[in-house]
């Protein structure tokens, strides 16, 4: 059984195999990068550097919808909103601390603004040129949504299929405003050109391999506190909320609180995991919102597997790495894979990779260990028992 | 339910006073000869010709002058001449066919050819001969000229058998004030008896009457005209306003004005709601067919926008295949797309969906997945640009009711077809043995088995059922959309907000859904624009679910109908 502290959480043996992987990744990619020079056979480019971050991102995304959807049962085909908004708010920082460098060379206001006329920032854009602002609003942006929306929502039972659909709901109609100029986010062409974060150019490779480490301790940091919340006594109530809601309805828990608690908590960490986004890819647009990536989502998490937390990391990064293999030799079929992907993975293998794996493990490790030595297996099956 | 009846209803009545309108021209007989009339609405253009009346190709030589006067007068006889070929002499004149030859100082009709002009006779067409290019050249008109042309054939048209010809004729001379045009009109006004003719003559008497000298002729004109749509009226009232110095014509003519805003208020009204119950029955036909999936077997589907996708790439097809007969080819295409979606969604369901049933959060995954195979599917065959699907005559064009009110054909069919589709699958599953073995195991599979109906068969019927009316839907989507690969993914959503809000389970909630948020956008988009409308509902959707999970028509029991 898991020490359900947060001490605990943290030196559990999970918690340690992943963030051990995760930083030992982490740091390998930053040394061939860093110490290599650029012909070097071992150099790492900053491509790479920033790929890595990307799907460093992405995992982080995962792991909020794990939290939902995984322990909670809720599916939410509305993160992608909560990602966006997170992303929006870190791309607000970064616009304001273009200064006048753009292309209109407006001290005060971003090129798209000028571009349409306006004389002042709108009311919502002031603060963001101040770091700590913006990140408090990169948490209280999406936190807050997802307070509202899931209060208004658990209050009055809107469960299942339901609430998939107006969660999808919610990011269509995001989207649909964000793409409109007159709200203030650069319409259809978003927020880019952005030059530079706390001081540092974001063109340069050390400023690259700084966004990779933080991305990878943030997800380190929001892996600890999922393994926190999951294996505490809320994570219980939570988990049984999912199996059976009227039954802990009945015992006497207010399900829609655990409820609203855990969908805040993922909203927030979806929001962090955008604004760590923005940097690295050098955009934000409404296209973030639309509910083909919040579906798309959905199957990186499906993949990996389900309810494990570092499945869902797993399943993200490996469908990503294929989207980026994928488009790269053969555009057309990537379509075609990823939707064999979501039939296959949802008929054939509903516990993802992580449970296909669980599944066979004994057999595997009696056939995989049997060569290096006879004593292993006795051990492995000892485990098993 | 009521009220989309007295919908429908409305609707009738306009397309009952459309087919009037046409049974106006079967019943007109013409009894006045044109160029009676003709002569004596020019007869004092006739003074200053003596003697034995001149050919047409005598007359036609005066054009040779270089005097615009001279050719005016021309031009004024040659309309007085008792022949079938003034009409199409004026028209040569207007288009530079007729020809100036300097050789014998005559005029004929000509056309360019190898740098040569090939001369033809102007009565009798026949050739005449070549000449050299610069031994001829045409006849050359101005601006004066030309309105006097106009005039003339205006005159010709007004005269004409044709009833649409003389609504076109008059509707042109509405505004003007030449006097030879306007005792013209007075004297078709006698003896026209077609409704529509007369009305576009009373506007243009009316109007011209705005500038009688007669205080009283003037606020007679304002009277009659201030119900009057034609946008020349206001234009010439609020003229007229600006001019006068009669209060009691100032008077007159402010009250004229506000009634016809009112009108036109009115009427712009009354297109919003058209254009709300056009965008309605397509959300009817995009989503009714997901109700049943959704509603009656608690699928998720969402290749359910795929699945109109290939019913309106399958009207494509059918009209490639059927080059020749755009006209007839989309009855072919209506059972051909129903087919094709239905195959597909049969296919869904016995390879995907059968294995998820109770698991409806996975259906959705799986479907969304089998969705975008599609739509790639559609890239890679048909290429990602969209593709053009050929209107039929019989669905182009507007039933004009007035001035600013006017119901196209294609969105009126598609409301009655979406009607059409409703009521047939209402019936269908109302009457019919499989409607019974479809509600009986959406209502409660166990037991519906245990009374010997095959859940499995019914399944794939059920499903196939609501596939293939995704695809009739596609059919009628082509008519007024691009068929591209995305067709479908703009719809899903809209769909699925039309099923849930109306009620899962309820067809007549699905219904009242469509028309109602389909006017609901349309009322807000002229307040909000068009992006905004859509946003809006949206979230009124979103807050609509919080106070009703169960939406409009909540499924209590054991009804899916009733």
């Amino acid at each position: 059984m898991r020490d359900s502290t947060f001490k605990g959480a943290l030196s559990d043996r999970t918690a340690k195999t992943f963030m051990g992987v995760l930083f030992g990744a982490t740091l390998l990619v930053t040394l061939l990068n860093q110490v290599f020079p650029p012909d070097s056979a071992l150099h790492v480019s900053a491509y790479t550097v920033t790929l890595l971050g990307k799907y460093l991102c992405y995992a982080l995304l995962a792991l909020a919808l794990d939290l939902v959807w995984g322990y909670c049962g809720i599916l939410s085909l509305g993160h992608g909103a909560f990602f966006a908004l997170g992303g929006y708010a870190m791309g607000m920082y970064l616009m304001r601390q273009i200064g006048d460098r753009g292309v209109y060379g407006n001290a005060e206001l971003p090129d798209f603004m000028v571009f349409l006329n306006w004389s002042e920032l709108p009311w919502y854009w002031q603060g963001f040129d101040q770091f700590w602002f913006a990140a408090l609003m990169i948490f209280l942006v999406p936190g807050l949504l997802a307070f509202v929306f899931g209060w208004l929502a658990f209050r009055s039972r809107v469960t299942g299929v339901y609430l998939s659909i107006i969660t999808q709901a919610l990011t269509y109609a995001l989207m649909l405003a964000f793409f409109r100029n007159e709200l203030g986010f650069g319409g259809n062409n978003g927020l880019t050109d952005f030059k530079d974060l706390l001081g540092f150019s974001l063109q340069e490779d050390s400023t690259r391999v700084a966004l990779l480490m933080a991305t990878a301790i943030s997800l380190a940091g929001a892996f600890v506190l999922c393994r926190w919340i999951t294996g505490s006594k809320l994570g219980r109530v939570v988990l049984a909320v999912r199996d059976a809601e009227s039954r802990a309805r009945f015992i006497g828990y207010r399900t829609e609180h655990y409820k609203l608690w855990v969908f805040t908590v993922s909203a927030i960490l979806a929001g962090l995991a955008g604004a760590l986004y923005v940097p690295q890819v050098g955009i934000i647009n409404p296209g973030e919102f639309s509910p083909l990536n919040s579906i798309e989502l959905v199957v990186w998490v499906a993949v990996g597997g389900r309810a494990t937390l570092y499945g869902a990391v797993i399943g993200a990064i490996l469908v990503n790495y294929g989207k980026t293999v994928f488009t790269g030799i053969m555009p057309e079929a990537w379509l075609f894979a990823l939707g064999g992907l979501f039939v296959a993975v949802t008929v054939f293998m509903p516990q993802g990779i992580v449970g296909l794996v669980e599944k066979h493990w004994p057999s595997l490790k009696q056939r995989f260990l049997k060569t290096p030595g006879d004593n292993d297996t006795p051990m492995a099956e000892g485990e098993q028992s | 339910m009521g009220y989309s009846f007295s919908r429908m209803l409305a609707a009738i009545v306009l397309a009952i006073m459309a087919s009037l309108s046409w049974a106006d021209e079967v019943l007109q007989d013409t009894t006045a000869s044109p160029q009676t009339i003709e002569a004596m609405a020019d007869a004092d253009v006739e003074e200053d010709i003596a003697g034995a009346p001149p050919s047409i190709q005598d007359i036609l030589n005066q054009l040779a002058s270089r005097s615009f006067d001279d050719k005016e007068a021309a031009i004024r006889q040659l309309a007085e001449q008792d022949s079938p070929r003034v009409v199409p002499l004026l028209n040569a004149l207007m288009n530079r066919d007729l020809v100036h030859n300097r050789e014998d100082d005559t005029i004929s009709l000509g056309s360019k050819q190898d740098g040569q002009w090939l001369l033809l006779d102007p009565v009798s067409e026949t050739e005449i001969g070549t000449v050299d290019s610069r031994a001829a050249r045409p006849v050359v008109i101005n601006n004066r000229l030309r309105t006097v042309i106009n005039n003339q054939l205006a005159l010709f048209a007004l005269n004409s058998d044709d009833s649409e010809q003389r609504v076109q004729a008059a509707a042109q001379l509405i505004g003007n004030d030449d006097p030879d045009m306007l005792s013209a009109l007075r004297l078709r006004r006698e003896s026209e008896d077609n409704s529509r003719v007369i009305e576009q003559i009373d506007t243009a008497l009316n109007i011209a009457a705005l500038g009688s000298d007669e205080l009283t002729a003037r606020l007679n004109a304002i009277d009659t005209l201030s119900s009057n749509l034609h946008p020349e009226v206001k234009n010439r009232l609020n003229e007229r306003l600006r001019l006068t110095e009669s209060d009691a014509e100032k008077t007159a003519l402010t009250k004229a004005l506000r009634r016809i805003d009112s009108r036109i208020e009115n009427f712009q009204t009354a297109d919003t709601i058209f254009f709300g119950l056009s965008l309605g029955s397509v959300l009817l036909l995009a989503a009714i067919g997901l109700a049943i999936t959704f509603g009656v077997m608690g699928v998720i589907n969402m290749a359910h926008g795929e699945l109109i996708m290939l019913g309106a790439y399958t009207t494509y097809v059918v009209q490639q295949l059927l080059p020749n007969s755009h006209e007839w080819s989309l009855l072919v295409a209506v059972p051909a797309a129903f087919l094709v979606s239905a195959f597909v969604g049969i296919l869904i369901e016995r390879f995907v969906i059968r294995f998820l049933y109770g698991r409806p959060l996975e259906t959705l995954l799986a479907t969304f997945g089998v969705s975008l195979i599609l739509q790639q599917a559609v890239r890679v065959i048909f290429s990602p640009l969209n593709r053009t699907v050929i209107t039929p005559d019989w669905m182009s064009g507007a039933l004009q009711i007035n001035p600013v009110f006017s119901l196209t054909y294609n969105r009126l069919y598609i409301i009655f077809f979406a009607l059409a589709v409703f009521l047939g699958l209402l019936t269908l599953l109302k009457k019919t043995r499989l409607g019974l073995q479809v509600r009986a195991v959406s209502q409660n599979r166990t037991t519906a088995r245990a009374l010997g109906i095959r859940s499995e068969r019914v399944n794939a019927l059920t499903f196939g059922l609501g596939s293939g009316i995704a695809g009739i839907a596609g059919v009628a989507l082509a008519q007024l959309t691009n068929v591209g690969p995305n067709l479908g993914q703009s719809y899903i959503i809209d769909s699925f907000m039309v099923v849930v809000f109306g009620g899962v389970g309820n067809l007549w909630g699905t219904l009242t859904a469509a028309f109602g948020l389909g006017i609901a956008n349309k009322l807000l988009e002229p307040m909000a624009g068009a992006v905004l409308a859509k946003i809006l509902v949206l979230i009124f959707i979103i807050l609509f679910i919080q106070r009703k999970p169960r939406g409009l028509f909540p499924q209590r029991g054991r009804a899916a109908e009733d």
